[in-house]
């Protein structure tokens, strides 16, 4: 029986500390992982635990981020609750094995530590990995700052091992912003966070030894398509939902609100930026800023990147004279993923917002609340005048001539 | 102490309980479903399997039949050691919180790669859970090509083997390097246990076997897996051939325990020439044309050669 620890109500934490704490919390029976920064003290928070008797579940150090994950889905398979930790380059090198995670329905929880991936090596934080991870059928949930990660790492469980969803779960933070940044975190009693999360109930484990059971089976033209469609149409009719409750129980446990889609002063606003991450806390403080002036400004933080919340920005947005999509990866060739995801919204309301795209951050730049306030003028200009007045896609705080592309003349 | 399946003869060891289905899709004559049942029938313990990707796992579960009666895994072509040592680490964590659905049954762990999947593109992931020190066994199928994909050479294929990357043709006599020694490799990782094996040699495989399932720690079985389709020769040749892969020393018989001792486990009464194996396959065709007759002659220096290395160190038992 693991030791438990007793916590301040509230602890100094970095983002790495609040997702080791919360999968301490959680009594992970296997965490498979392998060091990488900025990730890295999440797993190694977790192995002093270990060290010090407060945890009874298997800790295996494997030789890559791919065998961490492979021997995560082993283990979930097997039947019992299974957590992990990566980065970058990490993250990269699992993408092959987080397809096949999704796709046997395994509930596992991964804690994203965001950081950009290489050519050039870089160490520091933007959101390249974690876009190279929307398409592989994860449910993607967005901390913006400790608490959140603390908080979010734990609503996971309760998300991904749900019976009626069986899918895994990644908490994405900001590299450093938010991994390496210390702050009042708002602790749960283990036995409170524990209780949360709630036991761990097998579904089709390999350890039934009364129930054999083949994962990971093959499936061509005959029959892929329909457990791809299932996956999608459970990701698409069903997560919600349960993230909504998940939430609500939350919010009653701890009084703290989680959204799909968080919205700061966007009751009346005219002009306003959609962001994911660190960045929208900086936006807040813009806003408020703004305010004072007598700008209608809000922000747009994504809490949930997968599913998509859709309906929600849409409902959000309604009322938008301006907005801008806020991408902190390299589009490589195209307008932002994010720029794209609001666009697919956009395109569909009767009185649409005009939208522009900003590329921001990459590989750690800085963004600051004078960023933002240069960036809500370009939004009050294109408000008033009905259309983007700039070009469509606009670099920021990088050197060199001002970096723009697709001009609207 | 472990109390071993115990086996009669061959016809009692070919019709005890299955585990694995007849049912499946592999070439009639292939030697993997031999080894695989051999495998799965040399104990009555519960089994957690894993398989990468290849000819076994593409012919035994296809949706929505499988061919396993035992809980099975698939990830990827280079993570079937690591898909059962996550099952292992689970199990052992289960164990210890008391969470076993079946606390009185003690499985037993097995992965299933080719030698694609283990002399290629998997061997760092086996290396990490020799490495970490799982309870499980790891079995090669080792038909010395990529089958499953039709026929391209891996760090197995032996010298001269003609495989569709590299052809034997007007110019070349087909592979070009020494097969890679998986034997030596894994003994270096200090494992408790490291086997060949041969299906033609049933009884010597299922001892080897049931000692690898028992043997508490990693260990390693590669098993000769005559490929019907690859190495070109008739479906009901598959044990025969086999044979002439041990009587002929290419595939010598032999173990290696705790990374020293080795024990040879079988020396052919009448040791044939290596040619006659190679004659035996179409793969080899090739090389009896005369100007590469050189290579037919290193080929038989070289299987010389080891098989005196082997005995050496028989002898030295270091």
């Amino acid at each position: 029986m693991a030791e438990k620890m007793e916590l301040r109500d509230v602890e100094v934490w970095d983002g790495n500390m609040a997702a080791a704490q919360a999968l301490r919390q959680a009594q992970i029976d296997v965490v498979a992982a392998y060091p990488i920064t900025p990730s890295t003290p999440i797993v190694e928070n977790y192995a002093n635990f270990l060290a010090n008797g407060y945890i009874d579940g298997e800790f295996v150090m494997v030789e890559s981020e791919h065998a961490a994950m492979s021997g995560c889905i082993g283990a979930s398979a097997a039947g019992g609750r299974v957590s992990t930790a990566t980065s970058s380059q990490g993250f990269a090198l699992m993408v092959e094995t987080l397809y096949q995670a999704s796709g046997m329905r395994l509930p596992i929880v991964l804690n994203v530590v965001n950081r950009a991936l290489a050519s050039p090596l870089n160490v520091n934080g933007d959101h390249s990995d974690m876009y190279l991870g929307r398409d592989s059928g994860w449910i993607q949930i967005c901390a913006f700052n400790a608490q959140d990660a603390y908080d979010l790492a734990l609503c996971a469980f309760r998300i991904g091992e749900d019976h009626g969803i069986r899918l895994p779960v990644m908490v994405h933070q900001d590299g450093f912003m938010t991994s390496h940044t210390a702050m009042g975190v708002r602790t749960l009693t283990d036995d409170v966070a524990y209780n949360f999360v709630g036991e761990f109930k097998p579904f089709n484990a390999m350890l039934d030894f009364e129930k054999p059971v083949s994962y990971g089976v093959q499936t061509e033209e005959d029959w892929h398509f329909e457990h791809k469609a299932r996956q999608h149409n459970d990701l698409m009719t069903k997560v919600h939902p349960k993230i909504k409750e998940v939430f609500a129980d939350f919010k009653k446990l701890t009084g703290r609100t989680f959204n799909l889609v968080e919205g700061y002063h966007m009751e009346d606003a005219e002009v306003a930026v959609v962001a994911i991450g660190t960045a929208v806390k900086t936006a807040q403080v813009a806003v408020e800023k703004l305010r004072a002036e007598g700008v209608k400004a809000g922000v747009v933080g994504i809490r949930v990147l997968r599913p998509f919340p859709f309906n929600e920005i849409k409902a959000m947005i309604k009322n938008l004279k301006a907005v801008a999509a806020m991408d902190r990866s390299s589009p490589n060739g195209t307008v932002g993923a994010l720029y794209n995801e609001l666009a697919g919204v956009i395109v569909q309301m009767d009185k649409a917002p005009v939208m522009n795209n900003y590329v921001y951050g990459l590989g750690g730049r800085d963004i600051t609340i004078a960023h933002f306030m240069a960036i809500f003028e370009d939004l009050k200009a294109n408000a008033k005048a009905g259309k983007v007045q700039q070009p469509l896609q606009q670099f920021i705080n990088v050197r060199g001539p001002k970096l723009s592309f697709l001009s609207q003349e | 102490m472990v109390e071993n399946k115990k086996t009669k003869n061959l016809k009692e060891f070919s019709t005890s309980a299955d585990r694995f289905e007849g049912a499946n899709l592999l070439c009639p004559g292939c030697a993997h479903s031999i080894i695989v049942r051999e495998v799965l029938n040399a104990t009555n313990d519960d089994l957690i399997l894993s398989a990468a990707t290849g000819c076994l796992e593409v012919c035994t579960a296809v949706y929505p039949y499988t061919s396993w009666d035992a809980s099975w895994i698939h990830i990827g072509f280079e993570n079937a050691a690591t898909a059962v040592a996550g099952a292992e680490a689970m199990y052992k964590a289960l164990k210890r919180k008391n969470r076993l659905l079946q606390p009185e049954r003690v499985p037993k762990f097995v992965a299933f790669g080719g030698d694609g999947a283990s002399y290629d593109i998997g061997f760092q992931w086996i290396s990490g859970a020799f490495e970490r020190g799982h309870d499980m066994m790891y079995v090669v199928l080792d038909n010395e090509v990529y089958a499953n994909t039709g026929g391209q050479r891996s760090s197995s294929t032996p010298i001269g083997a003609s495989a569709t990357t590299s052809p034997a043709g007007r110019v070349s006599y087909g592979e070009k390097k020494e097969k890679k020694d998986m034997m030596a490799i894994m003994a270096a990782h200090g494992s408790p246990y490291v086997a060949q094996v041969s299906p033609s040699k049933w009884k010597d495989m299922v001892k080897k076997i049931q000692r690898g399932l028992n043997t508490e720690g990693p260990t390693f079985i590669n098993a000769v897996s005559a490929c019907t389709t690859e190495w070109k020769f008739a479906p009901e040749d598959t044990i025969a051939i086999a044979d002439l892969a041990v009587d002929s020393l290419v595939f010598p018989l032999y173990e290696i325990i705790d990374g020293h001792e080795l024990n040879i486990t079988y020396r052919p009464k009448n040791v044939i020439p290596v040619k006659e194996y190679l004659a035996a396959q179409g793969r080899f065709k090739h090389l009896f044309k005369p100007e590469f007759k050189h290579i037919l002659d290193e080929w038989q220096v070289r299987v010389d050669k080891k098989w005196e290395q082997l005995q050496r160190r028989e002898e030295a038992r270091i």
